[in-house]
């Protein structure tokens, strides 16, 4: 068998699903949750200690979803692991639903943070980390931040922070896909170089490619590992994994395939499930 | 009221007797722990105060994470920061997953002084009462401050608490004082009109009582010590049993307590109202009691509005 099969098969299911969903809603955000699902499989599907019947666990990992417009790729993920029924995705953004553009901890079952304005889940994420060193307990957090949401101030506060305060029980994934709503990061406001800049800023740095689950899982066992200082795996992925037409196209940031689009897609990821 | 007290010395007070009864609360400061008197809680559990260095935007979204594992945070910094810097880190991480959160913000007003329009947060009131799920509480005296910290633990929810630098005169005794989040106090009774009136400018309303007193003048003095959720009941009852209102603050008249209460008493019972407080206009550096003055905030000007909203009520 092929290696990590398992988990390149969960991570096509939650890509099928994102682009099910997004077809459904009629808006949303495909580029930046295609990108990001082999970082959230290999979260949810083998790192961290959940119980999706105990969503409110005080001793579980949690997984702050800083750039929260990739909520399509959490919720795919909480459905598959079954938090709430997979007819929900198909109720994303409608009046009345559960499933918001942006997550919402408090309306959705396995949302570990509220999240959506760029640049505060590191602070969040922190808070916790924070508050698992106070109490003895030893769960871990876990954050996604987008690459051009390391623009917003903030994150360079709490970049500050979590090295100050040693919390090497974080662990930060960068979605480094490289484009951001108004065209590529580098043309917008370069945030290179970035690996230097957490170095700097006092983090253990991983550089990994963010669609291999080998690399995925080693970096994820060296932020374990590594003591005294938060971690950072700047994760090289591509916007719009998967789907060849989406693959580094700026325009599916923030825009719905109709459905055509959605069957092409849909081809290309092996078919219907 | 010869004994006087800064509401932030007794915020001091109350979150080291918070420490000793519940080990879930945590404190955060921004830099500015000895001027908030965060610090004499550090002094006693070092372990559970925390500084973000000078990062508003990062306390509020630390504290948010820490509520969200359980703790009670109690973020502190002076209020033009704390609500201003942080505005949408407190709608968004705070309010509307409705966290846990305390903000328990300083040097509030104009009575700053010195420092200047920079530093005087005159519409801090404001932008947190628009907040959903948020509670806005503006103490008194500090026997109120220390009460409402206390009370403001037990609340399950986000809850602003405004702090001032300044001695203010002690209204209130700590023995049979009593306090209830939303619930208004009547201080005084009085049939001709009513002063309502919130944080400093409850002292200078009782002293405003006294003068109309003394010119055969009877009027009502309330403490509105909750902004949000406000005490629509007490404000209606005193329309409906004088006629008339004055509110004073020291805040902008718009957003904070003169518009909460005219907009109760518009959808409710209209009555003639004059409105104390900043009047829409930015404050400068000078002694806290000179720009009281200067800014119209005396029990002088509480008089005068009084006069005046009695001769719009006879019309």
């Amino acid at each position: 068998m092929e290696k990590h099969a398992e988990f390149k098969k969960i991570a096509t299911t939650l890509r099928k699903n994102i682009i099910k969903m997004l077809n459904e809603s009629g808006s949303g955000h495909p580029g930046g949750s295609l990108s990001a699902c082999e970082i959230v499989t290999a979260l949810y599907f083998k790192e961290m200690r959940i119980d999706p019947k105990q969503p409110k666990w005080e001793d579980r990992d949690r997984f702050v979803l800083s750039k929260g417009h990739a909520a399509p790729v959490l919720y795919a993920a909480l459905a598959e692991k079954g938090y709430f029924a997979k007819e929900e995705l198909m109720k994303l953004r409608k009046t009345g639903q559960m499933l918001q553009g942006h997550p919402d901890m408090k309306g959705t079952p396995g949302v570990d943070m509220t999240t959506g304005s760029l640049g505060q889940g590191l602070a969040a994420a922190n808070g916790m980390a924070l508050a698992a060193k106070l109490s003895n307990k030893d769960y871990r957090v876990y954050a996604l931040l987008g690459d051009g949401e390391v623009q917003e101030g903030m994150i360079w506060e709490a970049a500050m922070f979590a090295a100050h305060y040693k919390l090497d029980n974080l662990t930060v994934f960068l979605d480094n896909n490289g484009l951001q709503i108004d065209g590529e990061n580098k043309e917008v406001m370069n945030i290179e170089p970035i690996d230097k800049k957490w170095e700097a800023f006092g983090w253990n740095v991983i550089k990994i490619d963010g669609h291999n689950f080998e690399e995925i899982f080693e970096a994820l066992d060296k932020a374990r590992e590594t003591k005294g200082k938060p971690t950072i795996i700047i994760a090289k992925t591509v916007k719009g994994k998967g789907v060849s037409f989406m693959e580094n196209k700026v325009g599916w940031h923030g825009s719905a395939p109709n459905d055509e689009e959605t069957e092409k897609a849909l081809a290309e990821l092996g078919g219907e499930m | 009221m010869s004994k006087k007290m800064a509401t932030r010395d007794a915020y001091g007070e109350a979150l080291k007797e918070l420490g000793k009864i519940n080990k879930d609360v945590v404190v955060l400061d921004a830099d500015l722990s000895k001027s908030t008197r965060t610090n004499w809680f550090k002094e006693e559990f070092p372990d559970r105060f925390i500084n973000v260095g000078i990062a508003e935007q990062n306390l509020i979204g630390t504290a948010a994470g820490l509520a969200a594992a359980g703790k009670i945070p109690f973020a502190s910094s002076f209020a033009m920061f704390a609500t201003g810097r942080a505005y949408e880190i407190i709608r968004n991480s705070v309010a509307y997953p409705k966290l846990n959160v305390k903000i328990a913000a300083t040097h509030a007003g104009i009575t700053v002084g010195e420092d200047g329009a920079t530093h005087q947060s005159v519409e801090d009131l404001s932008l947190m009462r628009t907040i959903p799920n948020m509670v806005v509480i503006n103490p008194a005296d500090g026997v109120e401050a220390k009460a409402a910290v206390l009370e403001a633990a037990k609340y399950y929810g986000p809850v602003y608490i405004r702090l001032g630098r300044s001695k203010v005169p002690v209204i209130f005794n700590e023995d049979d004082y009593k306090f209830e989040i939303g619930k208004g106090i009547m201080l005084e009774d009085g049939t001709d009109a009513t002063i309502i009136a919130t944080g400093v400018m409850v002292s200078a309303a009782l002293e405003a009582r006294k003068k109309l007193e003394e010119e055969g003048i009877k009027v009502r003095v309330i403490n509105i010590h909750t902004i949000k959720p406000i005490d629509k009941d007490i404000i209606i009852k005193a329309a409906q049993d004088t006629g008339a209102i004055v509110t004073a603050e020291e805040h902008s008249i718009i957003g904070g307590l003169g518009s909460a209460v005219s907009e109760v008493l518009v959808e409710n019972y209209p009555v003639v109202v004059e409105r104390i407080g900043i009047k829409d206009t930015f404050g400068e550096s000078g002694n806290g009691d000179e720009l009281l003055a200067k800014y119209g905030l005396t029990s002088e000007n509480i008089v005068e509005a009084v006069k005046k909203v009695l001769a719009r009520k006879r019309g």
